[in-house]
Order: C-alpha cells, then structure tokens, then sequence
C-alpha cells in the first residue's frame, strides 16, 4: 500500500513543481488524442449524419458492423497500422512510422468506430418530425442532416468525450506504432509502461494520476460548454 | 437551418486539425532536425534500456554528431524484425545466432561487439529445487527432473531466451518445443511472453527461478525478493553486439553510432556505468579486442 501513497504524493509533487519531462509527455499525450479525436470526428459527424439519414440495403448490418468494431482490441489496430506504415508495407514511403503522425492516424482508426456509432444513434433518436419539417420546408439533404445534428448536439459531444477517452487511456496503438522514443513519441500510457518495466513503480502510478488529471479537466471543459448553451 | 452554421463547424474543426498537427510537427523537433528522415534510429534490446544505459548514452552521441536519436526498446527478436523491415537505421543486441542468421541472409554486413556481460539465474532465497552452486546444465537438468521449483521463461525469442535454448540444449534436450510443451502441462514451466523486468517480477511473485542478464538484475534488484543462484559457467556469457541494417539510408550516420560506442572515451563510460547506482557495473567494454568467447 505504501506503493500507492508514494505514487499519489510523487504525482502531486510533479504536477506542483511542473517537472519538465513530465509536462512534456503529458503535453504530447493531450495533443496526439486531441488531433485524433478532431480527425475521427471529422469523418464520424457528416458521415454518421449521412448513415443515419438515409435508409439503404444493408444498413443494420452496417451498423452491426460498426458496432462490433467497439471492441476491436487496441493491440490489433496498432498491428495493422504498424504493417501499413512499415517501410516494408503498402503506405511505407512516407515515412510515418515512429512517429507522433502515425500515433494519431492509429488513434482515429481506433475511436472512429465508438464515435460513428454513438454518433447514429445520438442521431436516431432525434424526433423524427424535426427532418419531416425541414424536409417539408425545402431544406436540401444537407440542410436536413444539420438540423438534426444541432438536435443532437449534447449526445454527440458525449460521443467525442468517449472517443477521447479512449485514444488518451489506450497504449496498444501509441506503444507499436509510435515506438515510445523518449521525447519524440513517448506519451503517458506509454511512458507508464515503460517505468513499470523498469521497476519505477511510484513514477509509473504518477503519470497514471497525471492521466486522470487531464481527463478531469477535458471532462469538465465539456460539461461547462454545454451548460453554457 | 441556413448553411452558414455547418460552415463554420467544419471550419472551426479544420483549422483545430491543423493547428494541432502543425504543433506536433515543429515542437516535437526542436533539436533541429525537421523530418522524421533527418533522425537516426536504433532499435535496442531491453536490458540496454532497462538499465538506464542508452539514457545516459544518447545525448552525449546527439551532442557530438549534431543528430537526433530515436532509441527504440524491444526484444532481440523484435529489434531484429525491424531491421529486416527497414524501419530501424541500427541495432544494439545480443544473440550471436540470430545475428549471424540477420547478417547470412544479407540484412547487414557485419556485427561489432562492444560490449559484454553475463546471465545468471536466480531464484527464491530458500532454493526449493537445491541447484545452487551448480552448473547451468546441470541446474536445468535438476529443474527438469526434480519437480521442485518452477521456471519463468521470457519466451519472447529475445536474446535472453535464445540463451535459454541453448543451456537447455547444451543439458541434453535438443527439442526444446517438446520440453516447453511438456513443462508447461506438467505446470513448473512458464512462459512470460514480457521483458525481462516483467519476467523478473513475475518469477517473484511465483517464487520461481528465471535466466537474467545481470545488468536488468543489478537494476530491480532492490524490488526483488530474489537472490543469485547460479552465476558461473562459461556459457553464461553475454556479448551485445551493434549491427548496421543494410536497408537503412543512413548508413554514413549509422556508421558513426558505431564508431562512437567502440570508441575508447565511451567504452570507459559504459566500463564505469553503473557503479555508483549498483554498486558494480552492469557491463564490461570489450571493443577491439577479441570476440569474448566462453
């Protein structure tokens, strides 16, 4: 138990003296899941918008499909990514693996499904009068799909929050293609991993505090902007 | 319902993407170094990092060559699999077989040892199976036979574990599938399947015995309820070598680690690495001279 009292008191002394290693990998952390999560939102809101508004052949399986991928496990993602970025593999001439690039391109690909997902649902439950009126009133599809995003707005940015969540707590995809280079693409998962194999236990139980910390503001920045509104 | 909303949403989103990859991009390579490109790779194995060694080392080879050093820690087996991928400019290892296979096979032209060490087994203090003071064969042996005591394998076809086969081999059990395959239902054979400071925890969690390179040793060993339990015989020695990877595309830079680790300033930093931590160092220089054989 003295292991876990050590970590909290070593977390906090690191966050109140601003240990510049340690800003810097949480810095990093925030900024790869940050950019992770604007890409998968990018393609998940118009995308989700469009799957859910439209009926089409094959739509429950698709969603089926999407839904399954919410377990896909983050060592796999990052088993795909790495053979695809390999200097071996098809996408190999960029130049991208091992580095903080190729961490947020395995981080969307990772909470793009749960994002798409939630996203059709949030959507779905919207009353389905809202697309009749707009419809009605002669709102392009686009046009439709928008006022119905606006509807949904607080589901979906509970969406966002989950993916972010996820692409901040995973390690899978960070650790294989990212390589956690000391400085360059070492983040807090990563970094928690790699002190606990080097037995600096307390470190380790530190960073992992650090992490909370960060979502705990995220978390909370959310909840103001929509209570703002 | 005008459009002007969903336009400034994309904007906004746009821009956000950008500004935050454009921060990642520049800050990440204030050492001054631009692309991914302009940096030198080396995929190393675990105890080399564990101990703190390529830590210590880095900066003073990015200083004196102006570059940018990415060390990589995985296994032998894993640093090597990199190398024959191309995404690693250099390796630092330590297992003579699969070098030589790497180097036949045309993925490198040659190994360069620079430093050395050695294996040791250890175990719970009470030695359940009574293999102190052995030989490694013989130890093995008496694991295998005696039925006391459990064995906690890397299993990971690092360096460690390719020097576990080859104790194994070396006391008479050439099939080392069936051995694995035997042990594990009989229940005193484990695979870890981690690194070797996983390993080591896990053997004193289960109070069980596992081959360790002294350096990882020497690093837990104030977490450890484990003691050294045979730590002489000749092929206990470990030689880490460092290969250039033929598909690199640094290979004037590459060539340069190489010169920096054999070179006599830094063969005394790794000679002296260590000492005040441990008490000993968990290595010994050997560049130059002859290959260490047992």
């Amino acid at each position: 138990m003295t292991e876990l009292w050590d970590g909290l008191v070593q977390a906090l002394h690191l966050i109140v003296t601003f240990d510049d290693e340690v800003v810097d990998i949480a810095w990093r952390s925030l900024r790869v899941s940050a950019a992770s999560t604007v890409l998968a939102a990018l393609i998940c809101i118009p995308l989700g918008g469009l799957i859910s508004f439209r009926s089409f052949r094959g739509k429950r399986l698709l969603i089926n499909v999407i839904q399954t991928f919410y377990s896909v496990p983050t060592v796999c993602v990052g088993l795909f990514v790495f053979l695809m970025l390999s200097r071996a593999g098809p996408l190999g001439g960029l130049g991208l693996l091992f580095t903080p690039s190729a961490m947020v391109v395995g981080q969307a690909l990772l909470i793009t499904p749960i994002m798409l997902g939630l996203t059709i649902s949030a959507l779905s439950s919207v009353d389905k009068n809202i697309r009749d009126t707009t419809l009605s009133l002669g709102a392009s599809e686009r046009q439709a799909i928008w006022a119905i995003i606006k509807e949904a707005r607080f589901a979906i940015s509970a969406a966002i929050v989950l993916g972010f969540g996820r692409a901040i707590s995973e390690v899978g995809v960070a650790m294989m293609v990212g390589g956690n280079i000391r400085g360059f693409t070492q983040i807090l998962t990563t970094a928690i991993a790699d002190e606990a194999n080097q037995g600096n236990v307390e470190l380790a139980l530190a960073l992992g505090v650090i992490l909370l910390a960060i979502a705990l503001v995220v978390t909370l920045g959310v909840n103001l902007v929509q209570q703002r509104r | 319902m005008t459009r002007k909303p969903l336009y400034c949403l994309v904007t906004v989103l746009v821009l956000a993407a950008l500004v935050i990859g454009a921060i990642g991009c520049s800050s990440e390579t204030s050492g001054g170094v631009l692309k991914p490109e302009g940096r030198l790779r080396v995929a190393t194995t675990t105890s080399l990092y564990d101990t703190g060694l390529w830590g210590y080392l880095e900066p003073k080879f990015e200083k004196q060559y102006d570059v940018e050093l990415d060390v990589l820690s995985g296994g032998t087996g894993l640093a090597l699999e990199w190398g024959r991928r191309g995404d690693v400019d250099v390796l630092t290892v330590h297992s003579k077989a699969d070098e030589l296979k790497f180097i036949a096979d045309g993925y490198a032209a040659e190994r360069v040892w620079f430093a050395c060490n050695y294996f040791l087994i250890v175990g719970p203090e009470d030695d359940p199976a009574g293999i102190k003071g052995m030989s490694p064969e013989e130890a093995f042996k008496t694991l295998y036979d005696g039925g006391e005591g459990k064995f906690v394998s890397r299993g990971d076809n690092s360096g460690t574990h390719s020097k576990e086969k080859a104790i194994w081999k070396a006391a008479g059990y050439a099939d080392y599938a069936a051995l694995t395959e035997a042990g594990i239902a009989a229940g005193w054979y484990l695979e870890a399947g981690r690194g070797m400071g996983d390993t080591l925890v896990m053997a004193r969690e289960l109070g069980a015995y596992t081959l360790t390179d002294i350096g990882t040793f020497l690093a837990f060993q104030s977490d450890l309820q484990l003691v050294p339990i045979v730590e002489s015989g000749s092929i206990l020695l470990n030689v880490y070598s460092v290969l250039v990877c033929a598909k690199s595309t640094k290979q004037e830079m590459a060539n340069n680690l190489v010169t920096f680790l054999t070179s006599p300033e830094v063969q005394d930093l790794i000679a002296d690495y260590g000492v005040a931590d441990y008490g000993q160092s968990p290595f010994t220089s050997c560049a130059g001279q002859d290959e260490p054989t047992s």
